[in-house]
């Protein structure tokens, strides 16, 4: 199977929800990935579309990246509504 | 038990003071429940100890399915052999889940496999034996993939995140398989002739014994576990998961109006848990070194499956390429 790229899966389980990974499948091409996947992956009703890559074409970030990458996010506490105090009056918003 | 005997290479645990900080930072991430994820920092060791844990567990999915395979075309009723397909299908899914887990770790899945071939790689110790009646697909239902799940359901918390996800998708498809093992069971015992109810005993007295094995060696004789367990790799005792088992089973066994091939098999009061005889190790240890009934007859089965797929493999890529070549 050294021939036979790796492609990741991600499978789309309801409509209307975003594709998820689910896991991997060796497969000669693209239409034979796909085959494979629904064999291996939506054996029960799991999902109602699948899309396949070959995991050579991902490119992820590194753990190491995690601080410069997600800190910045967490000192900007003025993004999140409930920085925002309002008197009781306004009700709900 | 699908993972028996891994070993970690160390029999000796390092305290947090001893490890280097990248190593120390690494089990407080355990030791918290984080996930370890493929891009994370790991110990040599952990990868190695992980890539012989999941490649053993996939490989006693693959083999797993030539017991069960024997049986395909003796199925009683079409009804009992779409179950069984059913079933033998998602053992295979299951070694192809864990599989792909294990590439993860910078496994080659070939290379692997070529250690199972050879006799490098282990898998469980339970598909060494035959099955010889109808029955055999009921108790391998019943008591293996029982003896499997009590298993793989601590795993889903593994530490290990792909194996984690991996063991959840498992465990979600082994109930149906332990429900038609203990059906097939229930329905010759409770409509079935008498010779049919003697085949059901004497399939439990033959896989009795070895459905206790599959937990593996008792806990002052598995100098691999310590590490195991820190590294969350592993969540419970062999013989912690073995007596929940024997607990689980038993009533199942008097239900089905048999009884066990062991007569110090009682329940005590005191404890709330079932005594059981001693375990022949022995035989164990003969099974996992490669002499049980079946090793080379499965081993020669997977060979040749492999050596005989081998065209339709090279067939699918010459095809690939070919498509690739028109369409461009």
């Amino acid at each position: 199977m050294a021939d036979w790229p790796l492609f990741e899966v991600f499978v789309r389980s309801k409509h209307g929800l975003n594709h998820k990974h689910v896991g991997s499948v060796h497969a000669a091409d693209r239409r034979m990935a796909i085959e494979n996947a629904r064999e291996l992956y939506t054996r029960r009703n799991e999902g109602v579309s699948i899309w396949i890559i070959p995991a050579s074409e991902i490119t992820a970030s590194s753990p190491d990246e995690k601080e410069p990458l997600f800190d910045p996010s967490n000192d900007k506490v003025y993004r999140h509504a409930s920085f925002y105090k309002l008197p009781k009056e306004v009700g709900h918003m | 038990m699908y993972a028996q005997l891994v070993e970690t290479g160390s029999s000796k645990l390092k305290t947090l003071d001893e490890m280097s900080p990248e190593e120390r930072q690494f089990q407080e991430r355990i030791n918290d429940e984080i996930k370890i994820e493929p891009k994370n920092w790991m110990p040599d060791a952990y990868r190695k100890t992980l890539i012989r844990q999941i490649s053993q567990h996939a490989h006693s999915e693959i083999v797993g399915m030539l017991p069960e395979g024997n049986w395909l075309t003796r199925a009683p009723t079409l009804k009992r052999k779409l179950q069984l397909m059913a079933k033998i299908q998602d053992e295979a899914g299951h070694g192809l889940y864990l599989y792909s887990a294990m590439e993860t770790l910078g496994a080659d899945r070939d290379e692997e496999i070529d250690k199972l071939h050879d006799g490098r790689a282990k898998y469980s110790s339970i598909f060494n034996y035959p099955t010889l009646n109808w029955a055999d697909m009921g108790t391998v239902g019943w008591l293996v993939d029982g003896a499997a799940i009590v298993n793989q359901v601590p795993l889903q918390r593994t530490s290990y995140g792909p194996y984690s996800r991996a063991m959840i998708r498992v465990c979600k498809e082994e109930s149906f398989h332990q429900r038609q093992g203990y059906q097939i069971l229930l329905t010759m015992m409770q409509e079935g002739t008498d010779d049919q109810k003697a085949m059901v005993q004497d399939s439990i007295n033959r896989m009795w014994w070895p459905a206790l094995m599959m937990f593996g060696p008792s806990d002052d004789n598995s100098p691999n576990s310590a590490q195991s367990m820190a590294w969350k790799i592993k969540r419970h005792s062999n013989d912690e998961l073995r007596q929940r088992f024997l607990d689980q089973t038993v009533p199942q066994l008097e239900l089905l109006g048999c009884t066990a091939p062991d007569p110090d098999l009682k329940y005590n009061e005191e404890t709330g848990h079932y005594e059981f005889g001693e375990i022949d190790w022995q035989e164990f240890f003969d099974v996992v070194k490669g002499n049980g009934p079946c090793n080379r007859e499965r081993i020669e089965a997977r060979r040749s499956a492999i050596d005989n797929g081998a065209w339709v493999r090279e067939a699918a890529v010459a095809h690939a390429a070919k498509r690739q070549s028109r369409a461009a």
